[in-house]
């Protein structure tokens, strides 16, 4: 088949380069799929259970890997991108380690990194010391248990929703979309483990976007009784036997609240990962002023940048969920086919 | 030659602008607070009145100040100024001298070579016309600097230069044309009468080699007399009205008049003294960093000028005090602002041409009712401990950077003092953010509250983490106690050797906050404290020319993302040696330079948390023996 002769360069192994990895082989083409961490999958690695099933995340790794696993995928982990020349269309692409050759087509997978908890001081994140970030209570579930810094089980937890997320003090104006979720499920698997502790959620709005999210959120106050505070927290002290205490507003009461937690927990929202902006100069790429790589249509260009044969996947242009990263690397896919098929 | 009929537009000019600037004189010392008077009376005849004679030709005239920001600038203004007081002075003594009589009218000495047109062929003549000459290379020299500047800013070093209004336009056309047509008007004259010097004489000979030169001077020299006179006759109503507001500003000044907080006199000399030079446009970080490009020291001067409506410009400001440092007329551009935000949204119809600051004067600070007391009736006395030692008290935005009020909480106990942390449950604001929106009424709410408190827990010293607090605690609080930011505190700890600590060996750069630095004269303390401790260094932008780190909560209008342009560049300058921490003294700074992108390898850090980390913590044997003496004791 003549697709063989044409090489794709996919930066970034997490989900979304996987997947469009796997389709782009299945069509013939010969693909280098570059990864910085020693193994593929990306922040998928680091997740506990998923919403709005609570299925394992191992699954989904385990369906990515077997995505990757085509003789044409040339996988290159612990491997960082290094030069990039464009002309007539082709790049030609170097790592550290080795010369890629001439590459026909771009596609950047590089993801996203969760907000730096610590830039919300206020918050106590790096002070105090039972105040954890989302991802570190995934990593609690994955050990089994939910403990705070002496060992004690917690009986009240706070979770703050938007941590990093439609703030513009931090200068993030973008909804971060998937951590109203995932307080949620993360809500439910607090009670699941500590069936008699107290759950409260502070949020600005609860965003339930995908199919069966709403029905969560619902079990999650009828079944599971978590309280759910429809204020933001302005600010975190630790009393004198180490409790926390949050400060925060009940807006729908109109009301200012103080309460004592034993842990709070902060949704840290999504921002363009930081590897792939270093990548900007390099592809001569925009971004938009949510920060995520800019695409060349809202609604059929999503896939498509500034330069003519680089593309995008997954949560790079926006923040996105692993169904729709999925989707997103498929679209990308079809994309980079139908524009080496012209060329 | 007695009279010619060229000279009129000149003498009506001269007689206009001499009559109109002692008129204007008279009521500027009119309108000024009696005190203010006494002020002035008394400086006319001592000291003040000296210095301000050195301080105008100094400033009026060489223009030190702005020889020290931009020498090519400065050479310019000093040409011009400079040059044209030497060739009127200098005219004036040649005219007396070698003209017909003593004691000529002005006109004489301006037009000197018409009047005399074969004078100065020989001997001290002769030099007295080389000098005459050179003064007017000089002036012309800076001239084209000027034209230059005006349409190629960048040649002078200037990013951007000051848009001017129509009159303006006219009145610096006229002001270039003076020069020009003198040199023409001269050179003509002396190559029909073969006089002249290097100058003069040279394009004089060249000229009427091929031109009829008795008959082209005499155009010439009725072009220097209408510029002469239209640059007059404008004067008042453009910026040139610098020129005497300046002189009168700085006798002002130096009398100890101040702008005060209401619009009056002393505001309006300054505005008027203003040049638009441009110097703080370049200084502003909102144009270099954010691009905003109106709201500048000069636009908003010029707007109140104008008799505009500035109010939003008032309010788009970090009030950084960068502009009034740079400043090289001193107008006290930070207090002019605050007038104008305490005035709030000027009422259209009021608007007059001819009262000026009338206008502006009685609608300073509008009684709002007593709606402000309602307002703030939920302000509760606070529970405060009784004498302790020092009271600190953090300020609500150290609240929101809780590492600042942890490492003073060590600092404290290391150096065991007897403290009580004020608003450790939440405080009641100091007062400053709404003092800078102009809401000076809603503040004394405040500061009556937090005085009180201050007043009954009897303490002696009074600590604050927060510079926006440490200032206006200073300044309106009025309280019996001392007041220290913290920094100058842990310095005192520190020559008192009550604090012991550990040399860190990591390298600091420090940034001074505003409202500490530029706001209260604070630069040295904190230096102090970090010599003490690390491996101090140096940025591009020390004590009075510090840069804000962007996020002031005087900025009542800008954008937020424009913070991030600000502080992105902030902090790049800042950590350009790769310090391991960039220092401040100041909870909003911290929070704001968080923003950025930090380089890896550098950290953000207050002065007290790179202070409690460099504490001398005990040997745990020593704490062990301390208690079991402590038990020994009780069990004896």
């Amino acid at each position: 088949m003549h697709n063989k002769e044409k090489h794709i360069v996919i930066i970034g192994g997490g989900t979304a380069g996987c997947v469009a990895a796997g389709r782009l082989a299945r069509e013939g083409y010969r693909i280098s799929l570059i990864e910085k961490d020693k193994k593929p999958g990306g922040k998928i690695n680091n997740w506990y259970q998923l919403f709005p099933d609570r299925r394992r995340s191992v699954e989904v790794t385990d369906y990515i890997n077997k995505e990757i696993d085509h003789p044409l995928i040339d996988l290159m982990t612990g491997t960082e991108l290094d030069k990039v020349k464009y002309k007539n269309g082709k790049f030609s692409i170097s790592t550290g380690k080795s010369d890629l050759g001439q590459a026909d087509a771009v596609l950047i997978a590089t993801g996203f990194d969760l907000f730096d908890a610590t830039r919300k001081e206020e918050y106590g994140y790096g002070i105090y010391d039972n105040v954890i970030t989302s991802l570190d209570l995934e990593n609690m579930f994955h050990s089994g248990d939910i403990l705070t810094t002496k060992e004690e089980i917690p009986k009240r937890v706070g979770i703050v929703h938007c941590v990093g997320s439609r703030d513009e003090k931090v200068g993030n104006f973008h909804c971060s979309k998937v951590c109203c979720v995932t307080a949620v499920k993360q809500a439910i698997e607090i009670k699941e483990h500590i069936p008699d502790s107290e759950v409260f959620c502070f949020y600005m709005d609860m965003r339930m976007f995908g199919p069966y999210y709403e029905e969560l959120y619902r079990e999650s106050q009828e079944k599971w009784v978590v309280n759910y505070i429809r204020g933001k927290v302005s600010e975190v002290s630790e009393n004198i036997e180490g409790r926390l205490v949050i400060k925060a507003e009940d807006t729908l009461l109109g009301k200012p609240i103080r309460m004592e937690v034993d842990m709070l927990v902060l949704m840290v929202g999504m921002q363009n990962a930081k590897a792939g902006l270093n990548l900007q100069d390099k592809f001569g790429i925009q971004t938009g002023v949510n920060g995520f790589f800019r695409i060349r249509d809202n609604h059929y260009g999503n896939n498509l940048s500034n330069v003519d044969g680089l593309f995008y996947a997954g949560t790079c242009t926006a923040p996105m969920n692993i169904t729709d990263t999925i989707s997103h690397a498929r679209a990308a896919a079809v994309e980079i086919t139908e524009y080496l098929s012209k060329n | 030659m007695p009279f010619n009929p060229f000279v009129i537009p000149f003498n009506i000019g001269l007689y206009f602008i001499i009559l109109y600037v002692v008129a204007r004189g008279v009521v500027w010392f009119r309108d000024l607070p009696r005190t203010d008077k006494l002020r002035m009376q008394r400086g006319f005849f001592g000291r003040p009145f000296i210095l301000s004679i050195k301080e105008i030709f100094m400033e009026g005239l060489i223009h030190r100040k702005i020889f020290k920001v931009n020498p090519v600038l400065g050479y310019m203004h000093m040409s011009l100024a400079f040059g044209w007081f030497l060739l009127i002075l200098l005219g004036t003594i040649e005219a007396d001298i070698f003209g017909e009589k003593h004691l000529n009218p002005p006109y004489k000495a301006i037009f000197f070579r018409f009047f005399n047109p074969d004078h100065g062929t020989a001997g001290l003549a002769k030099h007295y016309g080389f000098l005459m000459d050179l003064i007017l290379a000089l002036i012309l020299s800076g001239l084209l600097i000027a034209i230059i500047k005006r349409f190629w800013s960048g040649i002078v070093g200037m990013k951007r230069t000051a848009n001017l209004k129509f009159l303006d336009k006219v009145a610096l056309t006229s002001l270039w044309l003076i020069f020009p047509s003198r040199l023409l008007a001269e050179s003509f004259t002396c190559g029909a009468y073969g006089s002249g010097s290097f100058l003069t004489g040279s394009l004089g000979t060249a000229l009427a080699g091929f031109l009829p030169a008795e008959i082209m001077a005499y155009p010439f020299w009725w072009l220097y007399s209408l510029s002469l006179g239209t640059f007059f006759i404008l004067l008042p109503r453009t910026r040139y009205m610098h020129i005497p507001s300046e002189m009168f500003l700085i006798f002002m000044r130096n009398s100890g008049v101040r702008i005060g907080d209401q619009y009056g006199s002393c505001a309006d000399v300054q505005i008027h003294a203003c040049s638009s030079c441009g110097i703080c446009l370049n200084v502003c970080q909102l144009s270099t960093s954010a691009d905003i490009t109106n709201i500048q020291a000069a636009y908003f001067v010029k707007g109140l000028k104008r008799e505009d409506d500035v109010f939003d410009i008032a309010l788009n400001c970090l009030m950084c005090g960068r502009c009034d440092e740079a400043c090289p007329v001193g107008i006290e551009l930070g207090p002019l602002r605050m007038i104008h935000r305490r005035a709030g949204d000027p009422p259209k119809d009021t608007m007059s041409i001819w009262s000026g600051y009338l206008r502006l004067r009685n609608q300073n600070i509008q009684d709002n009712g007593e709606s402000h007391i309602t307002a703030f009736q939920y302000l509760k006395p606070q529970p405060v401990k009784k004498g302790p030692e020092v009271l600190y008290f953090a300020g609500c935005m150290t609240h929101l950077t809780p590492g600042i009020p942890i490492a003073m909480r060590k600092i404290f106990e290391a150096a065991g003092i007897d403290f009580d942390f004020m608003d450790k449950d939440g405080s009641v604001c100091c007062g400053r953010p709404l003092t800078l929106a102009g809401k000076d009424r809603e503040a004394r709410e405040l500061i009556r509250n937090n005085s009180d408190a201050i007043w009954r827990s009897g303490a002696k010293t009074l600590v604050t983490s927060c510079p926006i607090c440490y200032k206006i605690f200073m300044e309106s609080y009025h309280l019996d106690v001392e007041v220290l930011h913290h920094s100058q505190y842990i310095n005192r700890l520190i020559e008192e050797e009550k604090l012991k600590l550990n040399f860190l060996n990591k390298s600091v750069i420090y940034h001074d906050p505003c409202e500490l630095g530029r706001g209260s004269g604070i630069y040295s303390e904190p230096r102090r404290v970090l010599i003490h401790i690390s491996r101090l260094g140096k940025s591009n932008h020390e004590k009075e020319d510090a840069l804000c780190c962007g996020g002031s909560l005087a900025n009542l209008k800008i954008d937020r993302r424009k913070i991030t342009d600000i502080v992105s560049d902030v902090v790049e300058e800042l950590t350009l040696s790769n310090p391991d921490y960039l220092a401040t003294a100041c909870p909003l700074c911290k929070k704001t330079f968080g923003k950025a992108d930090i380089k890896a390898g550098s950290e953000i850090k207050d002065i007290a948390e790179i202070v409690a980390m460099a504490i001398v913590s005990e040997p745990p044997e020593a704490i062990e023996l301390k208690k079991r003496t402590k038990l020994e004791k009780v069990s004896l």
